[in-house]
């Protein structure tokens, strides 16, 4: 032993020896050839003010759209944008619908979305966009101008707390001390937006910070490792297992898919699983498309105006498997009484959505796209498939309850009357557009009859707030989603009631050349509040009839220089349908007068409802 | 059931409003709180109190860790632990009380750190119930002020919160 042991020394010391000989030669190179070029190297560093550093990493970061809207506090940042042209700013027409339209780019392109307001009000304004994207889990960025670092927290001119009053709905927030922490800070923003459960992040930069004058080294870190901040990924293979011997032994499964596939991109793993399996799938509002609704497996949306089939397949199933949903109380109805016999694998990149309204059975912690694919490898090696005649027979069941009360199978609504009924405008609008729009819409009884009757076969189209119910979402959001392909059709369905919420964007779709189509269900009230008022309040219409004080929608889209489409009779819907498809380089406002009167079934009873309790007309409940 | 959830946090602008900002976004009730840098400055230590069934706190701690700024946590109350609180209370002691005062505190293993010719103010760190229970002994009557410190927290054994 001893003798290794001295050779050992020896070796190290001659090791040491070498590096000290070349940590002298090094010292000579370095003095007399390197330094040189260090110190040119060091005059080559770019100094830039914190606005062009701004605009620099938005680049770098592969920003190509800001929607935005100037002030104070943002002057020094937009003059930024003046002077160079590789990111393009679209001026809104108020703050709020920057946010919809970065939110719509977003949601069709699976982009971040990027937003630049001025403090105080602006920053305000951006609010309600940033609390939209945040329900909904939607990548953006927002960046807000704050007065001068010296006059925060005294009440300056257009001084909002904008870190304090976004706290509750963003994913993170940073307020820049200092120009140089701008590179590090959009890398972070970036990253903490579209990754894991993606969410809005704001930066909020003081005037100073960004000043012309103040010029500083500028470099964009290529990655970056947040020690507090590890988004999930693989699931736990042990727990995968688990979930796909129970969907083998399950005899009345269904699919239950949210919003999580679209965001995951994982749309193709879940129609191979779905086939594979040979189960019944049903979405949430916000997961559709991520299914095509044209499959036969596919029983359409479910929840409180779900469908028949799509809710007691629910309620009676033994085996549910959650994908990128969140048992949202839109979805659940009672929670008590929540699918009393189903076991519930639920799959989530957020573990805080699991188990925290119905306690789920499997939790699986992970990316939807990766716990997929294990799922699909797991099933090939056991090399078995479900109970063959106990899914047989579950469809057999399914596509009773089809027959008997689907939204699908036959109209559930009076198709003989003399006015234009709501469902029809969304069936033809699907006819003429070839079911392959970007469709966006506001918040009411056209949102459901959209979601209900548009049958997206494709993710990313559907385009519409979710979570926070936000009405005058539709028209920003259109003109996001057409930036996402200016060649795509963009349509907006909406109401007279939401139209008004953001009308004023009619004037960015000018500027901007932006064809987008509007579908005004125009029922001339607050449909789904007067619906409520209907069924709830004996008819007592608070504050949801207008019908004296409607503007004249064709005339108010002639004033913004787009065409207006009046249309009052069913026979004449197709036709007009389109003329306003055929008008492809122009904004064309379709002002459809629908039947007021129109409620949006099936409803679930509420409350003390379960899944399967449903109003299904005016005058049938299950 | 009351628990400890001992949380290290990054030591930035923000980080402790978006801690306190998420147990009244969810209605989480928070009893005590308590935070202060750790040896490593980049890092601050948070101890907080609160009560919950296991669904309750499953979901705080779920929501905490989502919280960019927040490193690590730990809900000592899970495993053996050592939890301590700080008491500074000012009570009358005047004639036949200031001997009496005087005997508690030594029962309690206090200090008395200011004197005055009707006052004590005595230190004492113990458990929370410690505390209340010499508050008891002491009387209502007798006290003047009181400032607690808050619950702060360490786990027994080999087990460290650390990065």
């Amino acid at each position: 032993m001893k003798p290794a042991s001295t050779v050992c020394a020896v070796r190290e010391e001659l090791v040491q020896l070498i590096v000290n000989i070349n940590l002298m030669i090094f010292d000579v190179f370095a003095s007399n050839v390197l330094l040189p070029f260090l110190v040119l190297r060091r005059t080559q560093v770019e100094m830039l003010s914190g606005g062009d550093m701004l605009l620099r990493a938005l680049q770098d970061e592969g920003v190509e759209l800001i929607f935005g809207y100037p002030g104070g506090a943002a002057l020094h940042i937009y003059d930024a944008i003046y002077r160079q042209d590789k990111v393009e700013h679209i001026l809104v027409r108020h703050e709020q619908a920057a946010t919809h339209a970065a939110d719509g780019y977003a949601r069709a392109t699976g982009k971040v979305g990027t937003v630049l307001v001025t403090s105080g009000p602006g920053a305000t304004n951006a609010i309600t966009g940033i609390a939209t994207a945040f329900m909904d889990s939607i990548p953006m960025v927002v960046i807000s101008g704050q007065v001068p670092s010296d006059k925060i927290g005294q009440d300056a001119f257009q001084e909002t707390d904008m870190i304090g009053v976004s706290r509750p709905i963003v994913k993170h927030s940073f307020q820049v001390r200092h120009a140089s922490e701008i590179p590090d800070t959009v890398k972070k923003a970036y990253y903490i937006a579209g990754s894991g459960r993606p969410g809005p992040v704001v930066i909020d930069i003081p005037k100073d910070i960004v000043n012309p004058a103040d010029t500083f080294e500028y470099s964009y870190p290529d990655t970056i490792k947040m020690r507090s901040y590890t988004p999930a990924s693989r699931g736990h293979s042990g727990q995968i297992k688990k979930a796909v011997q129970m969907l083998l032994d399950a005899k009345r499964p269904v699919i239950y898919s949210g919003g999580g596939v679209i965001q995951g991109n994982s749309s193709e793993l879940l129609v191979e699983l779905t086939h594979k399996l040979n189960f019944p799938i049903t979405s949430t509002l916000m997961g559709l498309g991520a299914y095509p609704a044209s499959d036969k497996q596919f029983l359409g949306m479910l929840g409180m105006h779900g469908t028949f089939e799509a809710n007691t397949a629910m309620h009676h199933s033994d085996v549910i498997l959650a994908i990128g949903a969140r048992f949202d109380d839109r979805v659940t109805n009672t929670i008590e009484k929540f699918c009393p016999t189903a076991k519930i694998i639920h799959i989530d990149i957020d573990p805080a959505s699991i188990s925290k309204t119905v306690t789920a059975d499997v939790p699986i912690v992970g990316a939807v796209d990766l716990v997929l694919t294990e799922m699909l490898a797991v099933l090939k090696e056991a090399n078995s498939s479900p109970d063959e005649s106990a899914i047989g027979e579950w469809w057999q069941q399914i596509d009773e309850w089809r027959e008997r009360h689907g939204i699908y199978t036959q109209s559930r609504y009076k198709t003989d009357g003399d006015k234009i009924m709501p469902q029809d405008v969304i069936k033809v609008l699907h006819e003429v557009t070839g079911g392959d729009a970007y469709v966006s819409s506001d918040v009411g009884q056209h949102q459901m009859f959209a979601a209900q009757y548009y049958g997206f076969d494709k993710p990313r189209r559907w385009i519409n707030s979710g979570g926070l119910g936000t009405m005058g979402f539709g028209l920003p959001a259109a003109m996001g989603a057409q930036y996402a392909d200016r060649d795509a059709v963009s349509v907006c369905v909406t109401g007279e009631g939401s139209i008004q919420m953001c009308i004023q964007e009619l004037s960015t779709c000018l500027q901007y050349n932006l064809p987008i189509k509007i579908i005004c269900l125009n029922n001339q009230a607050l449909g789904m509040v007067r619906q409520w008022q209907t069924m709830f309040y004996e008819g007592r219409y608070a504050s949801s009839l207008y019908e004296d004080s409607l503007p004249d929608f064709v005339k108010l889209a002639e004033a913004y220089g787009h065409v207006g489409i009046r249309v009052t009779k069913p026979e004449e819907l197709k036709a007009k349908m389109e003329e306003c498809f055929a008008l492809k380089d122009r904004v064309v406002f379709m002002d459809v007068m629908v039947d007021q009167s129109e409620h949006v079934f099936p409803m679930h009873v509420a409350p003390n409802g379960s899944m399967r309790d449903m109003l299904l007309s005016k005058t049938e409940r299950t | 059931m009351r628990r400890i959830i001992s949380v290290l946090m990054e030591n930035t602008p923000g980080a402790l409003s978006r801690v306190v900002g998420l147990f009244s976004q969810r209605g989480y009730n928070i009893e005590t709180l308590t935070v202060a840098p750790t040896e490593d400055e980049s890092l601050s230590r948070l101890t907080v109190t609160t009560h919950g069934d296991d669904h309750v706190i499953e979901q705080i701690t779920k929501n905490l860790n989502k919280l960019i700024d927040v490193v690590k946590l730990v809900d000592l109350t899970e495993g053996a632990h050592i939890e301590r609180e700080l008491m500074m209370i000012k009570v009358k002691a005047t004639g036949a009380q200031r001997a009496e005062i005087k005997r508690c505190v030594d029962i309690f293993r206090g200090q008395i750190v200011d004197v005055s010719s009707t006052i004590y103010t005595i230190q004492l760190v113990g458990t929370s119930d410690k505390l209340d229970a010499f508050s008891q002994a002491v009387g209502d009557a007798a006290i003047l002020e009181v400032v607690r410190s808050g619950v702060s927290g360490i786990a027994r054994g080999e087990k460290v919160l650390s990065i």
